[in-house]
């Protein structure tokens, strides 16, 4: 089970409080979490990702296990970390303006 | 007794603010979408509890939100409330696509405009600024978005899809953006001819359909704009707002970035109507509800100084239609305001006398329910407000 961590204004999006919990075949990676992400909570579409290059949008970041992994290949295998679910995958807004 | 709703947008959320039809003590709910911009709220005129809303962020995109009980609940377009309780029954995420046309079968839909180097620039969606539902059909509603291109719902906002003649009309690759972005402002529905409709894009111009949208033309003739290399060209001009009153609707009115002008045409020839008004300089223009010449106007000093000449905010009225312009000033700072009034911040109700009503990026929400002739506050202290719209309410 993949645990994915929301920032607040897509928790309420979704009406999800806390962690989401995912089912992610292997290999887990970046775009398989999303895809899955999106899937179970539609209304997530276009904003974590451009709706039609699949694009990371420019000021949301992916941290896994202490890493930035935003500039990684959405196709890479996530850390062990990640597959397990002892770690989660981080959705966060970049600190950027107010 | 009538009921007056105000739809007010700010940087940081929406605000619904409610009175009797006295439009002296005001109900404040909100902030609905809480540290969205919310750049447009508006509601539809044939179900008035039915509201569109443009909730965006430069982090996580587009929102489309819709309400059908007058803005007590909000839900993505495509779901009632109940379906939503489930994950499953989470709606697709198709009311926030809004992707250009790119078919050949639908015109020529450009794939560049003019980038601020001079070179073309592919167009990006950014956001929507502004959503106008149809006079006759709650379920039709119209989206004016940045990059400048006009969109349609059918079905309430479920889904969106681009009327690409106007981006792919001939002037397309001589578009570009205004400080603000190469967005579209503004979009009139002919009350008189379905088929007519106005819209307007900073820094291109006025635009005008006679087809329901399928082909474009500009409607620039009489514009002069020093800021670009012929100031009298068809398309370039940064046209911040134009307005008509329903009665008369080939009675144009239009605040540009400098000028306020007028067209008794349906926009083929303008004139200037600035006269003797402070500064020409602004962004909103109204009409009042029951006299189709009387206008208003809120003067900023410049383009570069956003803020009411010698700290004074003053409205501007003309009773005939432009050139004689009155100050009013009763209930609005005198001295040391530097506010901004946005282009899609001013509205007015059909109530007699007719109500005005604006915000300012301040956060105050002034208003008049005579007409202009004297102002309060009704609220002091919103984040930096967007747009305001206004429902007068059986």
């Amino acid at each position: 089970m993949i645990r994915v961590v929301l920032p607040p204004h897509l928790r309420t999006l979704a009406r999800v409080d806390g962690e989401v919990e995912l089912e992610v075949p292997a290999p887990v990676t970046q775009r398989l979490v999303l895809d899955a992400l999106e899937t179970r909570y539609p209304m997530l579409s276009g904003t974590m990702r451009d709706h039609v290059t699949q694009l990371r949008r420019p000021l949301v970041r992916f941290f896994a296990c202490g890493e930035d992994l935003s500039h990684e290949s959405p196709d890479s295998p996530l850390p062990d970390a990640i597959a397990k679910g002892s770690e989660p995958f981080l959705v966060i807004g970049a600190i950027a303006g107010g | 007794m009538s009921k007056i709703r105000l739809l007010v947008g700010t940087r940081k959320g929406a605000f619904i603010l409610t009175a009797d039809g006295t439009r002296k003590r005001w109900k404040i709910s909100g902030p609905h979408f809480a540290g969205w911009e919310i750049y447009h709220i508006k509601g539809s005129p044939v179900d008035r509890d039915r509201i569109y809303t443009s909730q965006t962020s430069a982090w996580f995109g587009q929102i489309i939100q819709r309400s059908d009980d007058g803005g007590k609940t909000w839900n993505p377009p495509g779901k009632k409330p109940e379906d939503l309780m489930t994950p499953e029954g989470m709606p697709k995420g198709e009311s926030n696509m809004f992707v250009y046309d790119a078919s050949p079968e639908t015109g020529k839909p450009l794939t560049t405009h003019q980038w601020y180097d001079g070179t073309q620039h592919p167009w990006e969606f950014k956001r929507v600024w502004h959503l106008e539902p149809s006079l006759h059909n709650p379920d039709h509603v119209y989206a004016g978005v940045e990059d400048a291109a006009i969109f349609e719902s059918t079905d309430g906002g479920k889904s969106w899809h681009e009327l690409a003649g106007l981006r792919g009309s001939d002037t397309g690759p001589k578009w570009q953006p205004g400080a603000g972005g190469l967005c579209l402002h503004t979009i009139l529905l002919d009350p008189k001819n379905p088929q007519r409709m106005f819209i307007a894009i900073s820094a291109a111009g006025a635009f005008r359909t006679d087809d329901g949208g399928k082909t474009w033309r500009p409607i620039n003739h009489g514009l002069h704009s020093q800021y670009i290399p012929d100031p009298a060209a068809e398309v370039g001009h940064c046209v911040h707002r134009i307005a008509m009153h329903p009665s008369r609707p080939s009675t144009l009115f239009m605040q540009k970035h400098w000028d306020v002008m007028r067209s008794d045409d349906a926009g083929d020839l303008w004139q200037e109507v600035s006269d003797n008004l402070p500064s020409d300089f602004g962004f909103p223009i109204d009409v009042h509800a029951h006299e189709p010449e009387t206008i208003y106007v809120v003067p900023i000093k410049s383009d570069s100084e956003h803020y009411p000449p010698s700290g004074r905010l003053r409205v501007y009225r003309s009773r005939t239609g432009g050139n004689d312009w009155e100050a009013l000033t009763k209930g609005l700072p005198q001295r040391n305001c530097y506010v901004n009034v946005l282009r899609d911040a001013m509205s007015v109700d059909s109530l007699e006398p007719c109500g005005v009503y604006f915000g300012t990026t301040g956060g105050q929400v002034y208003a008049s329910a005579d007409a202009g002739d004297n102002w309060k506050p009704i609220v002091r202290d919103l984040p930096a407000v967007l747009s305001v719209e206004v429902q007068t309410l059986p």
